[in-house]
């Protein structure tokens, strides 16, 4: 019960501030050794694939970036409701910070995907089912944050960021098996451009590493950025003031 | 609470008849749109009657939510969606009522007009009657996200451009299965899957839609 | 203290309104300082307070369309009294395309009311605005408007409190003195008033208590 209690405790902005600072380095850190060794491991000690040659190491990117892009979305919609449903403010500013990462990621499986389409298949893009989902969820963030972006009421921009939120988590898989029963249709591009080769334990294990790493990229980020945040909405608070005077000042910075 | 409805829908209907412009503008839209496509693709009959679904199911989509700014935007500014609010469990009718009223006034003319179109393509009498009846399904969808979109971002000064953004995902399944049952009718297969899947989608939209635009409404107007 | 007045004379057991510390917020700004009245039954409440102090808040709190960030409003009374005060806003909340009767006949319709022609002529008589009663809203004044918009009180048949934000502007002399005469007989009748004024009251009888808004304490 007490340390329920004692947890609960970090739902505030202002004690979560020092907690989320202290832990940034480390998750920077531990983003920065795994993505060195799953890229070690996928980049260079992974064999060479029979048909798809060298280019298919992109999966090593490209498949942790979109499990990342769906994974915040769900989660992002997650804080928001409880933000909504509680009350509590932290919960809605940790929602708008996983935004724009979990839309860079999109981005990132966007681009990988074309960039593995290119040498495999010959085109840029390819509308197969999984590609055209992460594009829709790239539309999905991109609603989001501009609904967010165009409210000045911060309480109304919450809510009806969390009710969007949630109202896209619903239609997720709506969408994504109407976009398989489209693709299935148009029988264009038989075999998908993201069909992976046989797995071998060590690129699962690249995978994993590398979708470890982003993960505790994700969290420095969006840490960091909640802090941000914070300090932004409390900016008449105390323990903003006092956070921010206790902050060291940069070289030639002006006061 | 059905008496709240129906004197809304009576309401929205009167004023639309009393303004008639406002219901010939998404037409009139639509129909702009839908024939820019062979101007920009070309001629070629092969070639239009395999767009034609497509082009017909996304100038229904972009003149649904055009319109849709019309549902909420006028009683918000002259204050009388804040009286239709004030009725206790008043919330669910008035989405509810707004969503029937925009698809009376934008999606039913559509429906209606969707055969002309279909000739203007060259398509097939069977296309044709399953491209109506696609819409008949996926029209309610649309006027029911859009409603749901339009309180989101009630007295915003972002307007059309935003709820588009926000909603347009949404609607995408609409899209493929009606589409999709166009194209299956074309290739002389049974068009049934796509409607069972629009039927399930509409009931699944009418059951969740208007729960969600009640909230969006007590959001935007608190 | 000024926030703290009980504005009736009555008795508390006699309160149709109760209001407890309440705090109200308008985006990220706390409007006034708490809050805390009572509104008797007959009790006309002036709320009072400068530009941009919260009145228009207070009123869509008490009439239920905003949630207070603190304290709590109680509506006690005959159930069939509470919790629905009919609430004026400063917004007419008339449609410009339909005709005055029409729109009048929609608003009573939305609260509950299915009237007939009589009641709402009735209703439009008694504001002034009977001869123009099928024409269209759109080319009414702001005046005449708001004597339209005034007409659902004078269609209520049963005693509810009222909520009146800014009721007295746009009108004309004439008009102020009907609109007084008809919150104080409503108010003799044993209906109770809270509203909203930057005019001085020209009602006597019941003597309107002011509930004055301050600033918050802090910035």
């Amino acid at each position: 019960m007490s340390t329920t209690l004692r947890f609960f405790r970090f739902a505030s902005p202002a004690a979560f501030y020092p907690l989320a600072g202290k832990l940034v380095p480390w998750f920077s850190g531990v983003a920065a050794i795994l993505a060195a060794i799953g890229l070690y491991l996928g980049m260079l000690r992974a064999p060479t694939d029979a048909t798809q040659g060298d280019a298919y190491r992109i999966i090593f990117i490209h498949v942790p970036a979109a499990w990342m892009s769906m994974l915040l979305y769900v989660v992002m919609a997650f804080w928001a409701a409880i933000g909504w449903a509680f009350n509590a403010r932290l919960a809605s500013i940790v929602a708008r910070a996983i935004a724009p990462t979990g839309a860079m990621f999109t981005f990132l499986a966007l681009w990988s995907g074309a960039l593995w389409g290119k040498p495999t298949w010959g085109a840029w893009w390819v509308w197969d089912a999984r590609l055209t989902s992460e594009l829709i969820l790239l539309f999905l963030y991109a609603g989001y944050i501009a609904l967010v972006s165009a409210i000045d009421d911060t309480r109304r921009a919450d809510r009806a960021g969390a009710l969007l939120a949630v109202v896209g988590s619903v239609n997720v898989p709506i969408i994504y098996f109407s976009v398989i029963w489209w693709n299935t249709l148009h029988q264009g591009a038989s075999v998908s451009v993201t069909a992976a080769p046989k797995m071998a334990s060590v690129m699962l294990l690249a995978m994993l590493l590398m979708t470890l790493a982003f993960w505790a990229y994700a969290f420095a980020v969006i840490f960091v950025r909640t802090r941000a945040i914070a300090l932004e909405r409390d900016n008449h608070a105390a323990w903003a003031n006092d956070a921010v005077a206790r902050a060291p000042v940069r070289q030639g910075a002006s006061s | 609470m059905s008496g709240t409805f129906a004197v809304l829908v009576a309401r929205d209907l009167r004023l639309a008849a009393r303004r008639r412009v406002d219901i010939v503008l998404p037409i009139a839209f639509f129909t702009v749109a839908v024939s820019l496509f062979p101007l920009g693709v070309g001629p070629e009959p092969q070639i239009l009657r395999q767009i034609a679904p497509g082009v017909v199911w996304v100038a229904a989509l972009l003149a649904a939510m055009l319109s849709v700014t019309q549902l909420y935007a006028a009683d918000h500014a002259d204050g009388s969606l804040e009286q239709m609010l004030l009725v206790p469990g008043a919330r669910i009718p008035v989405a509810l009522a707004k969503a029937v009223s925009h698809w009376l006034l934008t999606g039913l003319p559509l429906v209606v007009a969707a055969p002309v179109f279909g000739l203007l393509f060259d398509m097939t009498p069977a296309a044709i009657a399953s491209l109506v009846a696609g819409l008949v399904l996926g029209t309610p969808v649309l006027s029911l996200l859009g409603g749901l979109g339009e309180a989101l971002t009630l007295g915003l000064r972002s307007g059309a451009v935003l709820l588009i953004l926000i909603i347009v995902p949404l609607c995408i399944p609409a899209i493929i299965f009606g589409a999709g049952a166009v194209a299956a009718a074309e290739s002389g297969l049974s068009a049934r899957g796509h409607y069972s899947l629009l039927g399930a989608l509409l009931i699944f939209t009418a059951v969740l839609a208007p729960m969600a635009t009640a909230a969006a409404l007590r959001i935007a107007t608190e | 203290m000024a926030g703290d007045q009980a504005a009736d004379a009555k008795t508390p057991a006699d309160a149709v309104l109760s209001v407890q510390a309440l705090e109200c917020r308008r985006g990220d700004r706390v409007l006034f300082a708490p809050i805390s009245f009572a509104v008797g039954a007959g009790a006309i409440v002036w709320i009072r307070g400068a530009n941009g102090q919260g009145k228009t808040t207070l009123l869509r709190t008490l009439a239920g369309l905003s949630a207070p960030t603190a304290g709590e409003v109680v509506w006690t009374g005959a159930p069939e009294i509470a919790p629905r005060p009919l609430y004026l806003a400063h917004a007419n909340a008339l449609k410009e395309d339909l005709t005055v009767a029409e729109s009048l006949r929609f608003l009573l319709h939305l609260a509950g009311q299915h009237v007939d022609g009589r009641v709402v002529e009735a209703a439009l008589e008694r504001f002034g605005m009977a001869s123009r009663k099928d024409a269209f809203v759109r080319t009414l004044s702001q005046g005449q408007r708001r004597r339209v918009a005034l007409a659902r009180l004078a269609a209520q048949r049963e005693l509810l409190p009222w909520l009146l934000d800014e009721p007295f502007d746009a009108l004309d002399a004439a008009g102020v003195e009907l609109l007084a005469g008809v919150i104080a007989e409503h108010a003799r009748r044993g209906g109770a008033v809270v509203l909203t004024s930057h005019l001085s009251l020209p009602i006597e009888e019941p003597a309107p208590a002011i509930v004055e808004l301050h600033a918050p304490a802090f910035a």
